[in-house]
This record gives structure tokens, C-alpha cells and sequence, in this order.
């Protein structure tokens, strides 16, 4: 438990370093209206990391996600052509997702197949469908309540225009907090920290094993779905290819967060802060016009690095007894 | 004759592949003429060097995501130096391919191996850095035609006893690959080490070398793959073969080679590979959209795990044979 808060102080310490130096260094980098529109780049992706924690805390992955966000948006383009009205083109969405990451879920318990290797073959099948049914085209003409919900500000929302928060980052801050309580606060929370530490043990504990991971991920399917129906608000269009490599970016909060990747520790207020480190770090490489392509070079050599760290911080500790006892590892 | 199936997957695979090629040639006879099969083997053959060095890793229970970055990052480099020295030869050009991509390999291994780290998320994090290192490396322009040196151009096009080079080096590694694997004690070794980990090393498999190999294994294959598909093509650029990965994985896993280590045999691969180009080189003929393509692969990949699952489960499931009856 400590060498996770630990993990956090390094994180604050690291956020702390970014916005001081691009403060430092990129004008209007510092400025609230342009912090909180960069929220926009990166709240998707942040809605599926949170569940992609759990999901990873409890020993297992999903690399579909983002082939699953690009499938929803075409079945809610689909929803659209055929007359949906907003709340229903949502629903829908939510719907798709969950239908998704049901399908991972079920191959996953029922057939004791390694989820890395069941994700794969659907993130394969997921934008394979979405190609055959737009192939290079795309829907476009979304209601206006879906580009609201993309792109609107919750001041606007509630008649405060000053408040230039982004709906989309409001959602993930509730959803956020949802996630962490579920993890942290109930007893859900402790058998997903369980069956990733063991699930043997766990099984033979009592915990419904297969249950629990196959909720889990229903779970990321749905909130795939949410982001889908945010991102396909926000852009206000459907390709085949929307959200490429979002299954990385995801990846990498939760792992950057200090999230242990074979399951069974990791917190979600450290992924919160991973996020918001990665957040801040692409928008100010972004304000020194750095290209998407060199950014996700960056992004994936961090994701190493990140799991590096902890590893040498363990061993430094193991090598020096003062510190170990004191920590009681 | 159903037993013969389950128990001889290769069999059973060799079956499937010339059934669906017979199929599609009573659809549209031009499939089967011999024009048409040579492009077939032709589009399979940098798959084949790609699929062998997949296999390699899984065989230990890894996986290796980022041999499309490595084949196109190697070949961007080969194109780039190709053009920066348009003295050497082909052999010459041939060993760097394979130096460079053994050392993004072995970057790969090393990650792995010096800090006890997960193979998907390490390969995830190096498909994106060397990815975006072609961008570097090319500043984001395009090696056209007339930018590629011509020995990389030739290489492909060479034609020995009436089959093109290309070929022939897929058959090349395909002898090589089956030796390594079944006479060299490496390769056995490596076999062991995906088949059952705390025996491998009690027996005083030197895993962490073992393992150092094997991913340089795959970077070189897939290093090799890059000049040849650059050659092939004649063009370089940051998106080359983007997503390539996943088709390579999937051949293995039609090809019976277990992601869950020790299992797979290189005559099986083979029939993954060849599997999935007779559906690539069937779709157009039968006038289904190769959009198609990835969707196919992906129900393909999840119903031979299914499949694979079951077959494992059962052949493990009994250690020792029940009294009285004899294996």
C-alpha cells in the first residue's frame, strides 16, 4: 500500500514539473480557458482508462476498446439513418458497447481463454465490421444534442456562461470519482484487487471469479460505448478508422498511474493523476507543435519507462535493509 | 475420420486450404491458373519470414506486437542509407537490414528480460516509439520509386529456376526455421521454455539468454521482411504496413502455434499463412469487398483459439494413460 502512495507523490511531483515547465516556457500554456479546452483531447480516453484499471487490477486487458469505440459509432450511425432521436442514438451506443465488451467477456470465462489473445481477435473483428459496413465513407449530420454533449460547456449548460468546463471532462470527473469509490469503498472493489493478486485463491475464497471478470468487462465495453458517443458528438462524424491506437493511450494511463500490469495493485486515484500528467504533457507538446506521430513515439517509450521505474525504485529498496523495514514490504 | 482431424490439425488445415481453393477456383476458374497461384505465393512469401519469427516468440509465451513498426521502421532505414550510398550491393544491404532489425529485437528482448517485464506491453510501447522513429528518420517524407536504391528494388525480382526471389527466400527461412527447430538444441530449448517454464530452468535452460535470442529472432525476420516489402513496393513511408502485426499473429494462430507457449510447428504456420492468402487473393476474385479482409481474420483468429482451447484441454487434462489402455 505504501510503495502505491509513494507512486502518487512521484506523480503530483510530476505533474508539478510539467506545468511549471511548459509555464515556464510556452506562452498561453498557463491560461484556464486554454487548460480546460485541452481537456477535450484527452476525456475519452480517460473515461476508458478508468474501467481498463480495473479491469487490468483484476489480471486481466482489453485491447478492443478503441475498436469497439469505432464500431459503436458506426452502429450509432446506423441508429441515426434509421430515424433515432438523441437519447435513443445514446442509448444505442451504450448499448453496442456493452454488447462488445460482453462478447470478450463471455469468449474470456466460458472457453478459459487468455484475454490478450480473445481482445486481440475481436479488436480485429470489431473494425473489420465497421470497414464492411462504411468501407471509405463516413455518416455524418449527427443530431444537435449529441454535438452539444461533444462539445458544449456546463456553464452554458446550467446559464453560467464564465464556467467554461467541458461536459465531456464534468462526465469523467463523476465517472472518476464512481470508479474509485467502487474500487477503494466496497467490497466489489477489495475481490477485484483479490482475484487479480490470486484467483485461485479467490475462487476457492468464494468470490465468483468468472462473474466478477466478465461484469468487469461489460463495464469497459459500456464505457468504450460512452466515449464513442462523445467523441462521434464532439467530431460530429463516423469513419472506420476513428479512435486508431486509443487501446495504447488508455494502456498507458493506467500503467503510467502505477497500476502493477500482472494485476493485483494499483490505484485509482494514481491513474487520475496519470491521466491528467499525460493530459497536460500532449497539450503542451502540442502547443510547441509537436506532429501526433512523434507524440505517440513519446507516449509509448513513457509507457516503458513507467513500469521501469517502480521496479528500480523496488530492487534500489531491497538493496538498502534501513528502508525496507521500514516500509515492511 | 473425425479423430484423424482433431488429432492431425496440419491435416486437417492442408484440407481446408485446398478445399476453399478449389471452391473458389469453380467460382472463377481464373483463381487456379498458374499466373494467379504464383501472386498468391508471391503476397505470402513476406508473411511466411514474418509468421517464423511470430511463432519463435510465442513458442515462449510472448508476443511480439511491433514487428510491422520494426519491418517499416528497417526499411525506411534501409531506403534512407540505400540512398545515402548507392555503392553497396545487395548482400551488403541484406546484412544491415538484418543487423537493424535484430537490434530493435533485441531491444525489445532486453526490456523483457532485464526487467521481468510483460512481452504484449513492452512490444505495445515499442510498436508506437519505432513507429514514430520512421517519422524522425524521414521527417515525415515520402522514398518514392525513384529514391530506392536499385539493388532493394531487384532483390524481390531476382528469378531462380522460374520462381521470383521472393519466393525463394520465404522457402529459404521455412528449411532453416525447421531445422533450427527440430535438430538444433536452441531450438528444442526454446520449445521447453514455452512449454513448461520452472522445468526449463531446472534443467538448466539459460532462459534469459534463450529469450534475448528469440526476440532478436523476430526482429530480424522482421527486418529482412521490411527491405524485401520496400523492395517489393518500392516506396517507404511512416504508415507502411501499419496494423500488419495483427495479420501475422493471426496466420500463427490459424496455423495452430498456441499463444499460451510450446505448441506450433512450422509446416503449420505454413498452412496459416497460406490460408490467409488464399482468402486475400480470394475476396477480389469472387467480387467480395477486401474490406472484408480484417473482419474475416478476426473471426478466424477467435474461432481457431476456441478451438485450439479445447483440444489443449483435453490432451492435458489426462497425465497418465487410464489402466488398461495403452497410447
Amino acid at each position: 500500500m505504501k510503495a502505491t502512495r509513494t507512486w502518487e507523490i512521484i506523480l503530483v511531483l510530476l505533474l508539478l514539473v510539467v506545468i511549471g515547465g511548459f509555464g515556464a516556457t510556452t506562452q498561453g500554456f498557463l491560461d484556464f480557458y486554454n487548460l480546460s479546452d485541452s481537456t477535450f483531447n484527452y476525456s475519452e480516453k480517460a473515461l476508458i482508462a478508468l474501467p481498463m484499471a480495473l479491469v487490468i487490477i483484476a489480471g486481466d486487458i482489453d485491447i478492443s476498446v478503441a475498436a469497439t469505440v469505432a464500431l459503436t459509432s458506426v452502429v450509432m450511425g446506423l441508429a441515426k439513418n434509421a430515424g433515432a432521436g438523441p437519447l435513443m442514438i445514446v442509448l444505442v451506443g451504450l448499448g453496442a458497447g456493452a454488447l462488445c465488451g460482453a462478447l470478450n467477456g463471455v469468449l474470456i470465462t466460458r472457453f478459459a481463454l487468455p484475454s490478450i489473445v480473445v481482445t486481440i481477435g475481436t479488436l480485429s473483428l470489431y473494425r473489420g465490421i465497421a470497414l464492411v459496413i462504411l468501407g471509405d465513407g463516413a455518416i455524418t449530420g449527427y443530431p444537435q444534442a449529441l454535438s452539444t454533449l461533444g462539445n458544449g460547456y456546463i456553464g452554458d449548460l446550467i446559464g453560467m456562461p464564465s464556467l467554461q468546463i467541458p461536459i465531456e471532462f464534468m462526465i469523467f470527473i463523476v465517472a472518476a470519482v464512481i470508479f474509485g469509490i467502487i474500487l477503494h469503498k466496497t467490497v466489489w472493489g477489495r475481490r477485484i484487487y483479490a482475484i487479480g493478486a490470486n484467483p485461485i485463491a479467490s475462487r476457492f475464497s468464494g468470490i465468483p471469479v468468472n462473474r466478477y471478470r466478465l461484469v468487469l468487462f461489460i463495464v469497459i465495453g459500456a464505457m468504450a460505448g460512452l466515449a464513442s458517443v462523445l467523441l462521434t458528438g464532439r467530431i460530429g462524424s463516423t469513419r472506420p478508422n476513428i479512435a486508431m491506437g486509443w487501446e495504447l493511450d488508455a494502456i498507458t494511463m493506467v500503467i503510467l498511474g502505477g497500476v502493477n500490469i500482472n494485476g493485483g495493485s494499483g490505484s485509482l486515484p494514481g491513474v487520475v493523476l496519470a491521466i491528467f500528467v499525460l493530459g497536460m504533457f500532449t497539450f503542451g507538446l502540442q502547443m510547441e507543435n509537436v506532429p501526433g506521430i512523434v507524440m505517440s513515439m513519446i507516449l509509448g517509450g513513457l509507457m516503458i519507462v513507467s513500469m521501469i521505474v517502480p521496479i528500480l525504485i523496488r530492487a534500489h529498496r531491497a538493496r538498502a535493509p534501513k528502508l525496507a523495514t521500514s516500509t515492511g514490504a | 475420420m473425425k479423430n484423424f482431424f482433431l488429432r492431425n490439425r496440419e491435416a486437417a488445415l492442408a484440407v481446408i486450404v485446398a478445399a476453399m481453393a478449389l471452391l473458389v477456383g469453380l467460382r472463377a476458374p481464373v483463381f487456379l491458373t498458374g499466373g494467379n497461384l504464383l501472386d498468391v505465393l508471391n503476397d505470402s512469401s513476406i508473411l511466411v519470414i514474418l509468421v517464423m519469427g511470430q511463432m519463435v516468440v510465442l513458442l515462449t509465451k510472448g508476443i511480439d506486437l511491433s514487428v510491422a513498426s520494426n519491418l517499416a521502421l528497417t526499411g525506411m532505414f534501409c531506403a534512407v542509407v540505400g540512398k545515402a550510398y548507392p555503392a553497396l550491393n545487395a548482400v551488403e544491404l541484406v546484412l544491415i537490414a538484418l543487423a537493424f532489425g535484430t537490434l530493435l529485437g533485441a531491444v525489445n528482448g532486453a526490456l523483457i528480460t532485464a526487467f521481468d517485464l510483460p512481452p504484449i506491453v513492452v512490444t505495445l510501447g515499442t510498436m508506437s516509439a519505432y513507429r514514430g522513429a520512421i517519422f524522425v528518420l524521414s521527417k515525415g517524407a515520402w522514398m518514392n520509386d525513384q529514391d530506392i536504391h536499385l539493388a532493394i528494388k531487384a532483390l524481390p525480382r531476382y528469378v531462380f529456376f522460374g520462381l521470383p526471389g521472393l519466393v525463394w527466400y520465404a522457402v529459404i527461412t521455412l528449411l532453416l526455421c525447421w531445422w533450427f527447430f527440430r535438430y538444433r538444441r536452441t531450438g528444442r530449448e526454446m520449445y521447453a521454455l514455452g512449454g513448461n517454464l520452472s522445468a526449463a530452468a531446472y534443467i538448466g535452460i539459460p532462459i534469459k539468454r534463450r529469450l534475448m535470442q528469440v526476440y532478436a529472432m523476430s526482429g530480424a525476420l522482421a527486418g529482412l521482411a521490411g527491405l524485401l516489402w520496400v523492395g517489393r513496393y518500392s516506396i517507404a513511408f511512416t504508415e507502411l504496413a501499419a496494423g500488419y502485426e495483427m495479420t501475422v499473429i493471426a496466420a500463427c494462430v490459424i496455423g495452430g502455434v498456441s499463444t499460451a507457449g510450446g505448441i506450433g510447428s512450422v509446416m503449420g504456420a505454413l498452412l496459416g499463412v497460406l490460408f490467409t492468402g488464399v482468402i486475400n487473393g480470394a475476396l477480389p476474385v469472387i467480387h467480395v469487398s477486401p474490406f472484408w479482409q480484417q473482419a474475416i481474420s478476426g473471426a478466424v483468429i477467435l474461432i481457431a483459439v476456441v478451438v485450439n482451447a479445447r483440444s489443449e484441454r483435453r490432451a492435458g487434462k489426462q497425465i497418465l494413460p487410464p489402466k488398461g489402455a495403452q497410447a
